[in-house]
């Protein structure tokens, strides 16, 4: 089974800029790929690279097995596109813009029912210069997904969606990856990622520095987990237990960070019952989020970047 | 994990069939679209009218032909200018500033993401310049017949003349337009580009003047270009003969009129193919 995208070494240059500095990455049949990145941290470039919209200048690219300098129009009839921003057929409605689109395609779904899978249903038949700015974004979908493809690249498709349009574009994304589409995404919100995703990869200066699923990206299951309590009550003022861990006390409020939680917990809910306070006051113990992850990792290329320049 | 659905193979996106179905659906939609801008409507229909009416009130008068020869009214003489002029504002200057305005937004990047043939995006462009250039010559004939006593004509053949020299000569000038978006960098600098060529053409082609009185080294230069002919070709069709012996050194050559006619429309439909950028002028 050949990739539905594989990028080896993908690089492009802006004038003296190096927006994307070699790219490797196979994305399966079927997968639902997001990739995250700071603003300007390439992920745009290197998705038009693969729609064939830019010119990559260095690297090899295939999608759906077919270089995307070279795609005929039998290659587009597979592909589904929703750019980050582009201009309306600000005359024409919903419907009649999405039934044009459908016209292209050999086999295209049912333009009505995109419309009201986008959840336009209530606008089907206004002009779309009086969309609001996310009723537009929906309409865009619509267009990138009517020819029914077998492959959809979607630059940050839910930016400006109310949360309802979220949930609504994520319903869309998931049908799709039911039917055994492959989606190709582009985000700035990690629940998204993580809800959508069956991995994630993360472009930062133009390089992409994890590659992994929403669980083990940046070694998650592995990060310590923090267990957090308050010194209040009867445990006001008395000296903590010895877990062996690292212990930070501040304002009353006890952060225990650790490889063994569970020991932990048992010590300190011993500790606790001698003190006299059968329930630990606030207790939580928390694995870092995605997004905790994610800012360590945008955090550690800025400082890399910055050390780096100071070299200079 | 399943295999790619095998379909596409058997879909031929350049099929005859495809591609008229396709133009015609580009048309609709060009169609539509324009008429849901009401002011482009009105100032696209409202040139050519006050065309007819100033030139009409201002040279009011006749040109004098050969003794025994029936004179003919500058208000008719007038007329096929008037037809070409409007011709090539509908279709090389309205679509060369339109498409400049679509490649800026994005909205062709938005059709070249998909299955579209290019040629049948052409082909909508053209359709929607043969349907505004149709409206434009009815209304200038008609405003000339009502108001200002321009005859039309009653042989047949000179229909026929009228037919294709309309239809080659629409269809040629939009893919110059195409075509000539290549030189336009910005939507804002498309009036700017697209005027002057146009304008000096419509001078050394005799549309507002007799043609016998462009100097010699500039209708060489009009020769060139299509509008010269279409002019020549309409002259044909509305003017007696005796203008030709005037005007065109003898003989309308209505043959080499079309001649001429069908080579630019071929060569343009080139030159569109070579020239035109989806994505052109697009910064996003
Ligand atoms: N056409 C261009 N010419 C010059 N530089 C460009 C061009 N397009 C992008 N860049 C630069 O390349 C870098 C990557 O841009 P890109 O649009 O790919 O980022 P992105 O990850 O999609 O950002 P965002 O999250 O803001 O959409 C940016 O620094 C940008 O300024
Ligand atoms: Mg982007």
């Amino acid at each position: 089974m050949t990739a539905a995208v594989s990028a080896r070494g993908v690089r492009k240059r802006y004038g003296d800029f190096e927006a994307l500095r070699g790219v490797d990455l196979e994305i399966e049949p079927g997968e639902v790929f997001a990739l995250l990145g700071p603003n300007g941290a390439g992920k745009t470039t290197f998705v038009e690279i693969l729609e064939g919209f830019r010119a990559r200048s260095g690297g090899e690219a295939t999608v759906l097995g077919v270089d995307p300098e070279r795609g005929d129009l039998v290659w587009r009839s597979r592909l589904g596109i929703v750019l980050q921003s582009a201009g309306f057929f600000e005359q024409l409605t919903p419907d009649e813009v999405v039934s044009h689109f459908a016209t292209f395609y050999p086999n295209p779904l049912d333009p009505r029912r995109v419309v009201d899978m986008v959840g336009l249903a209530d606008k089907r038949s206004s002009r779309c210069k009086d969309l609001s700015g996310g009723q537009k974004r929906r309409v865009d979908l619509a267009m990138g997904i009517v020819g029914d493809p077998e492959l959809v690249f979607l630059d940050e498709p839910t930016t400006g969606l109310d949360p309802q349009g979220r949930r609504q574009l994520w319903d869309v994304v998931r049908e799709f990856a039911r039917l055994g589409k492959t989606i190709v995404l582009t985000t700035h919100y990690l629940d998204e990622a993580e809800q959508l995703a069956d991995r994630v990869g993360v472009i930062i200066n133009g390089q992409l520095v994890e590659v992994g699923t929403p669980r083990e990206i940046g070694g998650r299951e592995r990060a310590l987990a923090r267990v957090t309590f308050a010194l209040t009550g009867n445990l006001a003022g008395r000296p903590l237990p010895e877990t062996g861990a690292e212990t930070v006390s501040k304002n009353g409020r006890v952060t225990i960070t650790t490889a063994t939680p569970t020991a932990v917990v048992t010590a300190l809910a011993r500790w606790a019952e001698a003190n006299g306070e059968p329930e630990l006051p606030a207790l939580a113990v928390s694995r870092p989020s995605l997004e905790d992850i994610y800012l360590a990792m945008v955090e550690a290329a800025d400082g890399q970047a910055d050390h780096k320049g100071s070299d200079a | 994990m399943t295999a790619l659905p095998a379909s596409p193979a058997e879909f031929r996106p350049n099929a005859p069939g495809r591609l008229i179905r396709l133009s015609f659906e580009r048309t609709r939609i060009e169609i539509k679209t324009f008429f849901r801008a009401p002011d482009q409507v009105f100032f696209t229909f409202l040139l050519p009218v006050l065309f007819v009416v100033i030139f009409s009130t201002i040279f009011s008068g006749e040109i004098e032909g050969p003794p025994g020869a029936k004179k003919v009214e500058f208000s008719q003489y007038f007329v096929p200018g008037m037809i070409a002029s409007g011709i090539v504002s509908a279709t090389f200057a309205s679509l060369a500033m339109t498409i400049a305005v679509e490649q800026h937004d994005g909205l062709l990047r938005r059709l070249s993401g998909t299955p579209l043939p290019r040629s049948a995006y052409f082909a909508g462009k053209v359709g929607l310049a043969l349907f505004t250039a149709f409206v434009i010559v009815v209304l200038i004939l008609a405003i000339g017949v009502v108001f200002y006593g321009v005859s039309l004509p009653t042989d047949p053949k000179k229909w026929g003349v009228f037919a294709a020299v309309f239809f080659l000569g629409v269809s040629a000038c939009s893919l110059l337009g195409i075509a000539y978006t290549r030189l336009i960098r910005s939507s804002s600098s498309a009036a700017a580009i697209v005027q002057p060529p146009y304008l000096v053409l419509q001078f050394i082609s005799g549309v507002f003047l007799q043609y016998s009185q462009v100097p010699p080294f500039l209708k060489v230069v009009a020769a060139i270009f299509p509008l010269k002919w279409m002019v020549q070709g309409l002259r044909y069709v509305f003017l007696p003969d005796w203008v030709a012996v005037d005007d065109y050194g003898g003989e309308w050559q209505v043959e080499r009129v079309l001649l001429v006619l069908g080579i630019w429309l071929a060569v343009s439909f080139v030159l569109a193919r070579v020239f035109f950028r989806w994505n052109r002028g697009y910064s996003g």
